[in-house]
């Protein structure tokens, strides 16, 4: 295997509460728009941050922004506490992994191949466990059973949980995850936020784009609300999850009620009175 | 979705086996093509108008190495040496050119239907080719040909890419369309070329046009030899990239691949190799497509072996194809590109139709 250049160093264990990512004033003009104004977010280790918003409020772009995708049109984004920018692809490589809203792929490479081109970055460090650590993010994603078969024959449910296994697989303690859930069924969107928790346990930082509120209450230690570009509120989600904010943020009658056994904190739109038989 | 590809997706597979015996096919197929390298180069050597018998060949190579063996007499010794290997040589090394970089540019372009000829990268160093043919330029020698070949078709290369690609991938119908327009404004410049030539070099041009390898002589051996060898020496380093880059451009980078690097030295080996092809071979189609096809088909798409496979099966049905262009119309020679074309284009064609059902027909 080609090394990587220059023999990136990986970076050391984070500390519980070590932000791992942030930005400070940050905007984002793609084109004319402003699609981020002034977003001052941190994410740290040992907790998993959902981003919520409407359709449109910048929560990809911000993902993008913190991935060192796009740059800054003002403000700074720190990755490891060091400056975007002066990281070098490889390093970056080691200390986030980002997971794309949509996975393709041009050449029919089976499922294992994709998974282990997420231990790419690690050619230079320690190849020697790579099969065990591709084993296990296919094991925590369910797709061990269609190892062999090309990720082109795959249902998009079944691409997006491959394209998880890659980014586990990647093992950075900064994890991005953009919209993981949306082309899975309930029980893997369960098991996907399931494993961003057992990751946060585990010391690394997950930020994780989700749209449905209901798994980002029961699974996120804190949420920030994205609205215009903007963020509306950022907290833990039973703090933040009030009927007035949401109704506002995403222009729909929201209830916000305690499930009435657990109390934990649901989300549900307002859909008036009972429907008349 | 039909039923049968539903039966297949929910049929239960055997755990991962196939990534392990794809490796095996790898290495099975490799030492393949080298013994079958092995078997025809001597056997082209032999065949022809005056042929000579594969144990002379096997006895003058050992002679020339030094390694006991005979000498040949005078005839067969300059037909072997002056007509015959440097042909081969030219034919192996043009292969090899052209399957490498077929394969190279379907990576780059995230497009298993990019290849040099179809796209217009080759017309695109023809354009230079025939400049200097026609104008009888040669202030780089022997080189002049195969130099601006590759300034030329370099230009066409970058051309194309910025001018095909979105968001790292290059949809079908924009990488054709985009071949036919660089095509047919290439065509053009050859045309004004081929105008202002006197008829000699019209001549040469037009036989050079139709792709041939019958001029091969040592110089022009030389001539290609630092562009194919370069070329072909620094494709593999870039297999487990482009394996990271068919994800997308931003999920390679993710992964630690300097997306931007790593297209500009691309870029640069694919057009030195189509160069080295073009400027002693005139347009030689479809070896690009159909090389690396059927080995993705065979071993998988994994860039590790893919790059020196499609090189050393490029290089194999080019000597099959010039072989069977000289001796097949005897005395007279076909033309390498019309043969290359004749079977090439119903390949391409099935590929066309068959991904065209994959996508559910063109957007």
């Amino acid at each position: 295997m080609i090394r990587l250049r220059n023999h990136p160093v990986p970076p050391a264990a984070p500390e519980p509460g070590d932000v791992l990512a942030e930005a400070e004033g940050l905007s984002v003009r793609l084109g004319a728009r402003e699609v981020l104004a002034d977003v001052d977010i941190a994410v740290r280790a040992g907790e998993v941050l959902a981003l919520v918003g409407p359709n449109g409020a910048g929560k990809s772009t911000l993902l993008s922004a913190l991935a060192a995708d796009l740059p800054p049109t003002a403000g700074t984004v720190r990755i490891h506490g060091r400056p975007a920018p002066s990281w070098s692809a490889p390093e970056l490589a080691l200390r986030r992994a980002v997971l794309p809203q949509s996975a393709s792929l041009s050449f029919p490479f089976t499922v294992e191949e994709v998974v282990r081109m997420g231990r790419a970055p690690w050619a230079a460090a320690r190849p020697e466990d790579d099969d065990a650590i591709v084993a296990e993010a296919m094991a925590a994603t369910e797709v061990t059973g269609f190892a062999a078969r090309p990720f082109s024959a795959l249902s998009g449910g079944e691409r997006a949980r491959v394209a998880l296994a890659r980014v586990l697989a990647q093992r950075a303690p900064l994890l991005m995850l953009d919209e993981p859930t949306a082309a899975l069924d309930l029980r893997h969107q369960e098991l996907v936020l399931r494993l961003c928790r057992a990751r946060a346990r585990a010391g690394d930082a997950v930020v994780v784009v989700v749209h449905d509120l209901g798994l980002a209450a029961a699974h996120a230690h804190r949420v920030a609300v994205l609205r215009g570009g903007r963020v509306a509120a950022d907290g833990p989600p039973e703090e933040v999850f009030t009927e007035r904010l949401l109704s506002e943020v995403y222009d729909q009658p929201v209830e916000v009620f305690p499930h009435p056994r657990t109390g934990a904190v649901l989300v549900l739109p307002d859909r008036g009175g009972p429907v008349s038989a | 979705m039909s039923v049968l590809e539903k039966t297949v997706r929910e049929a239960p597979s055997p755990k991962a086996e196939r990534p392990a015996r794809r490796r095996g096919t790898a290495w099975l197929l490799t030492a393949g093509l080298v013994a079958a390298l092995l078997v025809l180069v001597p056997v082209a050597a032999g065949t022809g108008a005056y042929p000579v018998p594969v144990g002379d060949v096997l006895a003058s190579v050992q002679h020339r190495l030094g390694l006991g063996g005979t000498e040949l007499d005078r005839v067969a010794d300059s037909v072997l040496w002056n007509v015959r290997f440097p042909r081969i040589v030219l034919a192996l090394l043009v292969g090899a050119s052209l399957g490498c970089a077929g394969a190279l540019m379907q990576g780059v372009f995230g497009n298993p239907l990019a290849e040099p000829g179809v796209i217009g990268v080759s017309s695109g160093a023809a354009v230079g080719a025939v400049a200097a043919i026609a104008l009888g330029l040669d202030f780089l020698g022997t080189w002049t040909v195969s130099v601006l070949a590759f300034f030329a078709g370099l230009v066409t290369v970058l051309l194309v890419y910025a001018m095909s690609r979105s968001g790292g991938r290059t949809e079908v119908v924009t990488l054709i369309l985009t071949g036919i327009a660089v095509n047919a404004f290439a065509g053009a410049l050859i045309g004004l070329f081929l105008f202002f030539a006197d008829t000699a070099a019209v001549n040469q041009i037009t036989f050079w046009q139709l792709g041939s390898l019958s001029q091969a002589t040592w110089p022009k051996v030389l001539a290609v030899l630092p562009c194919a060898v370069l070329g072909l020496a620094v494709a593999p380093l870039y297999a487990r990239r482009l394996d990271l880059l068919a994800l997308g451009e931003r999920p390679a980078r993710h992964l630690g691949v300097d997306v931007e690097r790593l297209r500009i030295v691309l870029v640069l080996v694919i057009a030195l190799l189509t160069a080295a092809a073009v400027s002693v071979s005139g347009i030689i189609g479809f070896v690009g497509l159909v090389v690396p096809h059927l080995l993705r088909m065979a071993a998988g798409p994994g860039h590790r072996f893919l790059l020196p496979g499609s090189a050393l099966l490029g290089a194999l049905v080019l000597l099959a194809a010039d072989l069977t262009a000289r001796t097949v119309a005897e005395p007279a020679e076909l033309p390498l590109g019309v043969l290359t074309a004749l079977i090439g284009s119903p390949f391409f064609f099935w590929l066309l139709r068959r991904t065209r059902r994959r996508q559910g027909g063109w957007a």
